[in-house]
C-alpha cells in the first residue's frame, strides 16, 4: 500500500510517499510557482520512479497548503492546522503546542492529550514573522541561509530591531551595516526580532509544554534560540524533517480514510 | 476548539476569537446576519462539526472592516458579541 502526501506551499512544495506502515519511503520539494498542478505531478512521477512504481499504484493521495485548491488529482484536501496537529501528535504524543513557521505565514496550534486540536491562531499578513523574512535578510548581508543559521548563534550581544514591518526591516538591516555593526549581531537581531512576533501569536493560545516546532525555519538554530529564550522554555522539539511535517500529516490522515 | 481569525502588526493584535464548540450547538447562528459587513460563515471544521468561520478574504483586514461597529469613543455593544446567545466571540482589540 503506498500512500501520497503533497502540502503546496507558498514558497515550496514537498511531496513524500509513506507505506501502509506509516513509514517514509521517499521524500521531495522544487519552489512552488505558476501552475503547482504539474510541479507537484512531476515531483510525485519523481518519487514512483524512485520506488520503481506508477502513480496508479499510490492508493491515495492528500493534499494541504495554501495551494491545495488548484491539485486537480488528490483525493483529499486537509487543512494545515489539521496535517501539523496529526503528524507532530504522530511523533510525539507529549506535545501540547505546535508552532509552525512557513515561507508565508506562520502559525500556533494547541492540542489536548488525545492530540484534537483545541486552541489555533494563524497569522498570514505580515511577512516579518515568516520564513521569507529570513531569505530577504541573508540576500541583503550577502550570506547563505546556513551561515543566517550559524552566526546567529556566535553573537553574544542583543540590540533590538524596532522594524515591524519586513519593508522597514530591511532598511534597519542595512543601516546597521553601514554602522559597522559585527554581521553576526545583526543576524541575531533578526532572528529575535521573528522569535519575537511568533512568542507574540503563540501567547494567544497560552503556551504549555511541550512545544513543537516545524516549517523551513524549524532548521535555523539561531531562530529557534531565540524563540526558547523569548518564551523561556528549556526545550523545543523538532522533528527530523520539519519542513515535511505538512506532507507527512496528509499522507498519514489519507492512509487513515 | 477555539479559533483566533486574524493577525498581528506593528499597530497592534487584531483577532476575532470564536469558540466552536458552541457554533456546533447553536441552531441559528445569529451572528452571521447580525454582521452588517458579512464577515461571518456557516463551515465544517476540521472534526465536520458545522460552524461559523471567518471568510478567509476578510481575515488580514479585521481592523478596518470592523471600524465602522468600533467608534473610539461611546462604543456601542458589537452587533456579532451582542447576537451570540453563548458568548462564543470575543475581539482583541
Ligand atoms: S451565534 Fe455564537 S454560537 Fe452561534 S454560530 Fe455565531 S458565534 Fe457561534
Ligand atoms: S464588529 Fe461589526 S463588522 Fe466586525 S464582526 Fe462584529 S458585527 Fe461584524
Amino acid at each position: 500500500m503506498y500512500f501520497a502526501g503533497l502540502d503546496v506551499g507558498a514558497r515550496y512544495t514537498k511531496t513524500l510517499i509513506i507505506d501502509g506502515d506509516a513509514r517514509v519511503l521517499s521524500k521531495k520539494m522544487s519552489t512552488s510557482g505558476f501552475d503547482n498542478n504539474i510541479i507537484s505531478k512531476n515531483l510525485l512521477n519523481n518519487l514512483c520512479m524512485e520506488l520503481g512504481i506508477t502513480l496508479e499504484e499510490i492508493n491515495k493521495i492528500g493534499v494541504t497548503g495554501c495551494g491545495k485548491k488548484n491539485i486537480d488529482f488528490a483525493n483529499y484536501e486537509f487543512s494545515e492546522t489539521m496535517v501539523a496537529a496529526k503528524s507532530v501528535f504522530f511523533f510525539n504524543k507529549n506535545v501540547r503546542t505546535i508552532i509552525e513557521v512557513g515561507a508565508e505565514e506562520s502559525r500556533v496550534v494547541k492540542l489536548n492529550s488525545d492530540g484534537r486540536i483545541i486552541d489555533s491562531v494563524i497569522n498570514e499578513k505580515c511577512a516579518a514573522g515568516t520564513g521569507t523574512f529570513v531569505e530577504l535578510m541573508a540576500r541583503t548581508l550577502e550570506i547563505t541561509l546556513k551561515d543566517f543559521s550559524e552566526l546567529s548563534m556566535k553573537s553574544e550581544k542583543k540590540i533590538p530591531m524596532n522594524a515591524h514591518c519586513i519593508v522597514f526591516a530591511e532598511s534597519e538591516v542595512v543601516s546597521l551595516i553601514h554602522s559597522g555593526v559585527d554581521k553576526k549581531d545583526i543576524v541575531r537581531a533578526v532572528n529575535d526580532a521573528i522569535a519575537s512576533r511568533i512568542a507574540s501569536m503563540a501567547r494567544r493560545v497560552k503556551v504549555e509544554a511541550e512545544v513543537a516546532l516545524i516549517g523551513g525555519l524549524a532548521k535555523n538554530s539561531g531562530f529557534v534560540f531565540s524563540l526558547k529564550n523569548n518564551l523561556e522554555l528549556d526545550n523545543i522539539v523538532i522533528p527530523d524533517d520539519p519542513e515535511y511535517m505538512g506532507a507527512f500529516g496528509a499522507a498519514l490522515l489519507t492512509r487513515e480514510l | 476548539m477555539i479559533v483566533h481569525y486574524g493577525y498581528l502588526d506593528a499597530s497592534g493584535e487584531y483577532f476575532i476569537t470564536v469558540d466552536d464548540s458552541k457554533c456546533s450547538v447553536c441552531i441559528e447562528k445569529g451572528c452571521i446576519k447580525a454582521c452588517p459587513k458579512s464577515i461571518f460563515m456557516e463551515s465544517e471544521n476540521d472534526y465536520g462539526e458545522k460552524v461559523m468561520m471567518v471568510k478567509d478574504e476578510v481575515r488580514k483586514m479585521l481592523k478596518y472592516i470592523c471600524a465602522e461597529c468600533k467608534p473610539s469613543v461611546n462604543r456601542p455593544p458589537l452587533p456579532c458579541v451582542t447576537a451570540c446567545p453563548y458568548d462564543a466571540i470575543t475581539h482583541s482589540w
